[in-house]
């Protein structure tokens, strides 16, 4: 599925990836954990194709086709979607028009014919109660006045919506309740299937006993310095990088 | 003082015009209009080195050689072309019982294709059979600064038509008046109109302004209006500017205020006209007054689009609330220039105002201009003014969802737009107007 090899990537001329592979297989969960200012979420702005990184170095295929090359949308129309770890507000933006767009466009890339009112309807109905996701929040500005745990369920919604090959979740736990975190976890579990992926950017290991990964990859200095099962994670919380980081 | 005055051949023209139409008129607005000319004479066409015109060039509006129409009358295929235009554009606004309708050709009243309102106590009808009304003795030229105003003290001198509307105390208008200012012309022409509105004591109307074009040649357009709003009136005034690229507009609408009087004003400019000058100045001259002024200016092509306001506190605990938005496309031009006085007597005044406009394209320009003048220590006054482009980051969420640039964009600018469009009080209204802003947006 995602094939990241030798990634380098700067802002600003600043330098943030170093050299970074991964490689995450459909029906794989892969938890990137690390210290502030590792290249995590860089890592995910760069997936995504935000506009200020530079990729200098690296290529990055998703099922064989290099990504870098594409649009934003075109990235997203590809199968990828990244779960923002500050989801923006718009106002005016009705939540529901905007997925409605989002899928449309994605669907004539595709070939296939856009869904009527009604599949529409129904589909966004069944994934509502599939993520838990309030029915009101729906019909609202897009994340206007939502309160932070609301807007990472939307992600999740928006996610479960569009049903992208590779998800990247850049902290979407962080500065969740524990409810708020076991709701957006159930929401993820129940995604999971064997034609897609995920990759979990977190702080904390807590997320994993929600989300249990396949790998845990410890991401420092713009590269992935280790990889180990779910029990990393463990270790990690215990000791912390320094470990890893001195030698 | 010459150099803040343009030459213009037309200048002379007005002047012998006027010569003949003040010879022939009979009616008591002689005085008025007499000295309204001589302030015109004095004040001359304004150059950009007048301050209030710093951003405005009316060079391209005053060189052409317009007629001047001394008379106008209306044939029965002028009807048929206006009733053509009409059920072309507005048949999805409003339904056939949802509002009376007044429609004028080049000024000129037409009864036939006119649905007025006949209930009692609302006096409608052309300004110059007005002149023996007593609203129309009262406040007629009363309210209109003229000393300063050039265009106003023309329009004052030589205005040929207009409307005149008022309502009388306790009297609700049920249905909003919509008035359909139809021009057709096959030659330059200039045209100068004049309203009136009154709104008496404990009074309500609503008004929707709006124009409909057949025009081969430009059309200059010196409208005035004054609005007069009694004790505890309501006055919801909407004035939606979509038209022909020909069309060239400058018009000053002036309102009075007494207390707990409450005026809204709506003023929508759309891609079309290529030279529009609003004026709105509000006179709070009363204890807790309410004022309201929206905009919205979504402008292309070469189009100039001037918004003027000025907002009077002059006694305790008013409130005015402004907001104005601009989306500023291709080559077109925007300014706004928003005045606050708060007078010494003016205490416990809340006054506010924001302008945000976005630039759509690198060749669009914007001018902006917040003028707060307090003389009074126990207000609150804020402005905002900002000129951006649209939001990056919100524009790269809406890409990673799959939306493309262009759409994402229409988007986030109908999102813009629509926030001064939603405080459209009357519901067919607004779903025309964000209708209007969504179709030119898709066009692009």
């Amino acid at each position: 599925m995602l094939s990241i090899k030798n990634l380098h990537a700067s802002v600003e001329d600043k330098e943030i990836l170093k050299g970074l592979n991964l490689e995450v297989k459909a029906g794989e969960v892969h938890a990137i954990m690390g210290p502030n200012g590792a290249g995590k979420s860089s890592l995910a702005s760069v997936l995504a194709g935000r506009e200020n990184y530079e990729v200098t170095e690296g290529t990055v295929t998703l099922d064989g086709k290099d990504i870098l090359e594409l649009a934003p949308e075109d990235r997203a129309r590809e199968g990828v979607f990244l779960a923002f770890q500050y989801p923006i507000e718009i106002p005016g933006v009705s939540n529901i028009n905007f997925l409605k767009t989002a899928m449309n466009e994605i669907r004539t890339y595709r070939g296939e014919a856009p869904l009527t009112a009604k599949e529409f309807l129904q589909r966004s109905r069944e994934k509502q109660e599939l993520v838990e996701f309030d029915a009101k929040l729906v019909n609202r500005s897009l994340n206007e006045g939502f309160s932070g745990g609301e807007k990472k369920r939307n992600e999740i919604f928006q996610l479960a919506m569009l049903e992208p090959k590779l998800a990247i979740l850049d902290e979407t736990d962080s500065g969740l309740d524990i409810d708020a975190l076991r709701i957006v976890s159930r929401g993820v579990n129940k995604l999971r299937g064997g034609n897609n992926a995920f990759i979990l950017i977190t702080h904390y290991q807590r997320l994993l006993d929600y989300i249990v990964p396949d790998f845990v990859h410890v991401l420092a200095d713009g590269k992935i310095i280790k990889t180990g099962g779910k029990e990393l994670a463990l270790e990690l919380e215990e000791k912390g990088y320094d470990w890893l980081t001195k030698n | 003082m010459m150099t803040k005055q343009l030459e213009s051949p037309l200048f002379e023209s007005l002047a012998s015009q006027y010569d003949m139409l003040i010879l022939q008129n009979q009616d008591s607005t002689k005085t008025y209009r007499t000295e309204a000319m001589e302030a015109f004479r004095k004040l001359g066409f304004p150059s950009v080195k007048n301050e209030e015109w710093r951003f405005t060039n009316i060079l391209p509006v005053v060189k052409t050689n317009y007629e001047l129409p001394a008379t106008t009358t209306v044939d029965a295929e002028q009807i048929n072309k206006a009733q053509e235009l009409i059920s072309n554009t507005y048949s999805k606004l409003f339904a056939e019982d949802e509002v009376y309708r007044l429609v004028l050709i080049n000024g000129v009243f037409v009864t036939s294709l006119s649905r007025l309102p006949e209930q009692q106590g609302v006096h409608l009808c052309e300004i110059k059979e007005a002149t023996e009304q007593a609203a129309f003795q009262e406040h007629f030229g009363k309210i209109l600064n003229i000393k300063d105003n050039a265009f106003a003290a023309l329009n004052s001198a030589m205005y040929q038509d207009g409307v005149f509307i008022s309502v009388e105390q306790n009297v609700i208008v049920e249905k909003p008046i919509h008035i359909i200012k139809v021009i057709l012309a096959e030659q330059a022409m200039m045209q100068q109109s004049r309203d009136l509105f009154v709104v008496g004591k404990s009074a309500a109307l609503n008004v929707v302004e709006s124009y409909l074009t057949d025009i081969a040649q430009p059309v200059f357009l010196n409208a005035a209006a004054e609005v007069v709003l009694a004790e505890n009136a309501t006055f919801n005034h909407y004035d939606i500017q979509k038209s022909d690229a020909n069309l060239r507009i400058i018009q000053r609408t002036e309102a009075a205020q007494k207390k707990h009087s409450n005026y809204s004003n709506y003023t929508f400019t759309l891609p079309g006209a290529s030279f529009v000058r609003n004026n709105l100045a509000l006179h709070l001259n009363d204890d807790e007054v309410q004022s309201h002024l929206y905009g919205l200016y979504l402008t292309a092509d070469s189009q100039l689009v001037d918004n003027h306001t000025e907002v009077h506190h002059k006694m305790p605990r008013g409130e005015s609330n402004q907001l104005y938005k601009g989306i500023v496309m291709d080559k077109s031009k925007a300014v706004f220039n928003g005045k606050i006085f708060v007078y010494e007597d003016a205490q416990k005044t809340n006054a506010f105002q924001q302008s945000n406009n976005v630039l759509f394209s690198e060749q669009a320009t914007v001018n902006a201009k917040p003028q707060l003048e307090i003389f009074a220590d126990d207000v609150k006054c804020s402005h905002g003014t900002t000129i951006g482009q649209l939001n990056k980051e919100a524009l790269f969420y809406l890409k990673s969802r799959g939306i493309g640039e262009t759409q994402a964009k229409q988007l986030m600018v109908k999102a813009f737009a629509f926030d001064v469009a939603e405080k459209i009080q009357i519901p067919a209204l607004r779903s025309y107007v964000e209708g209007l802003i969504e179709t030119e947006m898709e066009s692009r």
